[in-house]
């Protein structure tokens, strides 16, 4: 990043022009793409999205006012590196919801963000306790959207008989973060 | 379906370098940066209202304006009793220091003379070679036609070699 546009970012910020601020992240699965509104954190993008792509669709579905400005997201960061590190079994910087469709898909994603650390959920349990036991596939759809993988953690949510199911960044990164947890 | 706007932050890596280089030439090395935080800071609170189709003509357009703002704030901030002070002040503020952007003292005395033009031929001539754009898009960023954006062009050349010329006599 340029020191001009860190300092065009920041003035951005205390202008309160900055629609969008995003950072990006190591962890052990790759460099991932962290993104915020002042709200809270709207966007995780795993390591094998097309970083491209996911700030394409963050200035449509949200507001084409994007920069990168790491600032925003110092937070985030940190209490993401804590999880990769194993130093951290619960997120607490705030969330903002607003790219998820709001009724049952939003319910289904804030009752994942519930399921602690460690533990795991079928799609069936998901879409109970958003209020609707036979809506198991859409809380799957539901699932498959989460914009914030990682700290909504969709990841606990795995098939009745057993098998993880399917994830965003692949299987694999599934089966990473189940075993980082010591669920598996 | 309308095309949709690029993330800022791309809109800013594509186009930096271009509205950089044009500002340097309408205000001078030291005091483009400063316009040019100003320009974008501009251009990020209109950017939802921004015509997709031509986003460097726009930001173009934007710094034209804050080059201007920027002389005419200069013009009021320092008033100036003595005629040859004044030339004296604008001779040191419009040349770059020495070996900024790795000019040769040839090349200041070459901007000096830029300086001097209206500001219509001014903006013509650094869109056309220190930006490098065509005609037709000198025109766009003028909000002119290609046809007017030769003529302004073509009159700085005219200028700029007389002051050459200028150079040459006094220099033997």
């Amino acid at each position: 990043m340029t020191e001009f546009a860190d300092r065009l970012a920041a003035r951005a910020e205390r202008e309160g022009l900055l629609d969008v601020a995003y950072a990006t992240l190591d962890t052990p699965l790759g460099t991932a793409l962290v993104a915020a509104t002042p709200r809270g954190l709207v966007r995780i993008a795993l390591p094998n999205s097309d970083l491209e792509r996911v700030l394409a669709e963050l200035a449509e579905d949200l507001s084409p006012r994007v920069l990168e400005y790491p600032a925003r997201l110092d937070d985030a960061r940190r209490e993401l590196d804590q999880y990769f590190d194993g130093k951290r079994e619960r997120f607490e910087v705030p969330l903002d919801w607003e790219l998820v469709h709001p009724g049952f898909y939003r319910r289904v994603l804030r009752e994942t963000a519930r399921v602690p650390f460690g533990e795991m959920i079928t799609y069936r349990d998901a879409a109970q306790r958003a209020g609707n036991p036979r809506a198991y596939r859409a809380a799957g759809s539901a699932l498959g959207l989460n914009p914030i993988p990682i700290v909504v953690p969709c990841h606990r949510v795995i098939r009745s008989g057993g098998e993880i199911g399917n994830y965003g960044g692949g299987p694999e990164m599934k089966r990473f973060l189940l075993e980082l947890e010591h669920a598996l | 379906m309308a095309e949709a706007l690029p993330p800022f932050q791309a809109f800013l890596d594509e186009h930096l370098e271009s509205v950089r280089a044009f500002l340097r030439g309408m205000v001078g090395p030291t005091d483009a940066e400063d316009c040019l935080q100003e320009t974008f800071l501009a251009a990020l609170r209109a950017y939802r209202r921004a015509e997709p189709a031509n986003l460097r003509a726009w930001v173009l357009t934007i710094a034209r304006h804050k080059a201007i703002d920027h002389h005419r704030s200069r013009a009021r901030a320092t008033p100036v009793p003595d005629p040859e002070e004044l030339i004296d002040r604008r001779e040191g503020a419009q040349r770059p220091p020495d070996g900024a952007l790795g000019m040769s003292p040839r090349h200041s005395e070459v901007w000096a003379a830029v300086a001097e033009l209206p500001p219509g031929q001014r903006a013509a001539v650094v869109l056309r070679f220190a930006v490098d754009l065509r005609y037709r898009e000198v025109g766009e960023a003028l909000g002119t036609s290609e046809e007017a954006a030769r003529r302004n062009v073509h009159e700085a050349l005219k200028k700029l070699r007389a002051s050459a010329r200028d150079l040459k006599e006094m220099a033997r």
